[in-house]
């Protein structure tokens, strides 16, 4: 059922989802043209001062600039998100295509695993980790690939068992291709989709989770600029100064929401069922 | 029955074997010989001899899995010992911890119940009225806004600046509002949209049509008829995010100071105070592993089609 309230819906969205991309160009030229504070120079006199032309969105306890580090804090919290999500992307899907392809004791194998990994959540395998190797992003990174992998290499395994019983595999299969040309040139176009949608949607999660454990100080440490070790640092002085506590907050809510719409458009884009993102 | 339990309890085994295998690999390969550091303290000149004998002593010439095979041993033997901070045995602390965490699960469920219900149940009979767009918007909102970050807000507003409620520490039902209200709200966006998209597919049902042409009455349509059709997929999402729910208390038990042990294991790992990491790690298997069991023999329950079929899990 199509009504005008979908089309109104897909537009909305496409109107954030542009925004949100001439926001990033235009903080991407800012900090790397125009940047005028050091993130991490220390200004006494320059304590929790408000907002002015000097400093638009004021500075912090130590009087560092609050929109250098905001920015900064973008390249760190949506970078390490980033970085995390693309490990367990190529980690997953190649295992996942693979075990599905091949079946068999791998293919038993990965799935137990998965299992087992599927049934502890995200946040305390990352507890787990941080209380066993010490507290620290690198750790937490470790932490959320470990966990991650395992939904693409379940989406990537799911879709080309369905795949492979199909005639055209069975004709590759005829015409002599090798096993891996039949993986790479004909199963994995048919993930595409289906991973952007599902990585979109985690990336929001991921950025979430790294944030939520940088703020109780297992992830990123001060004074990183990282938004949930931003908000950390500032809690004695949040009822003094409430931008401290406004600004990280809000910037991680921008990005969430960004990477979760786009998810839901590229879903209806690509026509993904609703399940993939279960 | 005996093979959900069984197969449960082998994940929490294949979980636990792996990620202590992970991190004791990771944390032999980290940069730094701990033979070296360890006989560096005193600032004297080592000997090649004095690190071979340390490394022997220690058991690092062993191979690797021989090494992580003794690490488990200890693990497995569950006593756990005392808390390098408190000195007090582990177990005791974490028993005690258990009930408040589980207090707020439930409290934040209740609230996700008061928050969901109405929200999902309006968006579904007005939909694309205003009252659905509200709650879209809030779903979207809610989704990305970090649970902590919320918490935060919440102390800010209602703690510190009206005054309401106390913002620290667990002091009967009072201290478990801001908590219980931040957790349910962080996780009540999921269940509206649910809730709203399996109401809208059972209010198209044949059985509705019927039951409005027998001139039933509408409220009791939607209790009888349409909610109770709409619950199964619901509680089966539930069922698999219980897990994570629980996971997610540990930041709000952080933020309001809320002894449970998800508090207890945060203050550990910065005290670097590895009885009670471990006992946690024990604690969060048994109750993963509890919680999964009941979940797979609730579908059972209320899908007899499952039990027909003898297959476990949706």
């Amino acid at each position: 059922m199509k009504s005008g309230l979908t089309i109104n819906k897909t537009c909305a969205t496409k109107v954030f989802l542009s925004t949100f991309l001439i926001l990033i160009a235009s903080i991407a030229a800012y900090t790397f043209l125009i940047l005028k504070h050091d993130p991490s120079f220390v200004d006494l006199n320059e304590r929790l001062l408000p907002m002015s032309w000097q400093h638009p969105f004021g500075t912090d306890h130590l009087g560092r600039d609050m929109l250098t580090r905001i920015l900064l804090g973008f390249q760190l919290t949506v970078g390490y998100g980033f970085l995390a999500l693309l490990l367990a992307v190529a980690i997953g899907v190649p295992m996942g295509v693979i075990a599905g392809f091949k079946g068999g004791l791998i293919d038993r194998l990965l799935m137990r695993v998965a299992d087992a990994f599927l049934a502890f959540p995200d946040t305390v395998v990352a507890i787990v980790l941080s209380g066993l190797l010490g507290a620290g992003i690198e750790n937490l990174l470790l932490a959320i690939i470990l966990v991650k992998w395992v939904n693409y290499a379940r989406l990537a395994r799911s879709t080309v068992v369905t795949e492979r019983q199909k005639d055209y595999i069975t004709m590759a299969k005829i015409n002599g291709l090798s096993e891996w040309r039949i993986m790479l040139k004909h199963l994995f176009p048919h993930l595409i989709g289906h991973i952007l949608v599902l990585a979109s949607l985690d990336l929001g999660k991921i950025i979430l989770l790294i944030s939520s454990l940088s703020y109780i100080g297992l992830g990123a440490q001060p004074p990183a600029p990282e938004w949930g070790a931003m908000l950390n640092e500032a809690r004695p002085y949040f009822q003094t100064v409430p931008a401290l506590m406004i600004y990280p907050g809000l910037a991680i809510v921008t990005v969430v929401l960004f990477s979760n719409l786009l998810g839901d458009y590229l879903r209806d884009k690509f026509d993904v069922k609703k399940e993939v993102a279960e | 029955m005996i093979r959900i339990l069984a197969r449960r309890l082998a994940e929490v085994a294949i979980f636990l074997l792996l990620i202590t295998f992970v991190s004791f690999l990771f944390a032999r390969m980290a940069p730094g010989d701990p033979v070296l550091s360890i006989l560096r303290v005193d600032d004297l000149s080592v000997s090649a001899e004095q690190v071979e004998q340390l490394r022997e002593d220690m058991g690092f010439n062993e191979p690797l899995l021989v090494q992580y095979g003794e690490w488990l041993a200890d693990f497995a033997r569950l006593d756990f010992g005392n808390s390098y901070i408190s000195n007090q045995p582990v177990m005791d602390m974490l028993r005690g911890g258990v009930p408040a965490t589980l207090e707020l699960t439930l409290g934040g469920l209740f609230v996700m119940v008061l928050v969901a219900l109405p929200l999902g149940s309006l968006a579904a009979l007005y939909r694309g009225r205003w009252i659905d767009q509200v709650s879209r918007g809030l779903s979207l909102l809610g989704a990305a806004v970090p649970s902590f970050w919320l918490g935060l807000i919440l102390i800010d507003l209602l703690g510190v600046r009206l005054g309401w409620l106390p913002t620290m520490g667990r002091d009967g039902l009072h201290s478990a509002v801001l908590p219980s209200v931040t957790l349910g709200l962080a996780i009540s966006s999921v269940y509206v949209r649910l809730l709203r998209s399996s109401l809208i597919d059972s209010l198209n049902q044949e059985n509705i049509r019927a039951a409005r042409a027998r001139g039933i009455s509408e409220p009791r349509i939607f209790f009888s008829h349409v909610l109770r059709a709409s619950l199964p997929p619901v509680i089966t999402v539930f069922g698999v995010s219980l897990g994570s729910l629980i996971g997610g208390v540990v930041v709000i038990e952080v933020i309001f100071a809320y002894p449970g042990i998800g508090k207890m294991v945060v203050d550990a790992i910065r005290g670097r105070d590895y009885p009670m990491i471990q006992g946690y790690i024990f604690v969060m298997a048994i109750l993963v592993f509890v919680i999964n069991s009941i979940v797979d023999l609730s579908y059972r329950y209320l899908n007899p089609e499952l039990r027909l079929k003898g297959k476990g899990r949706v």
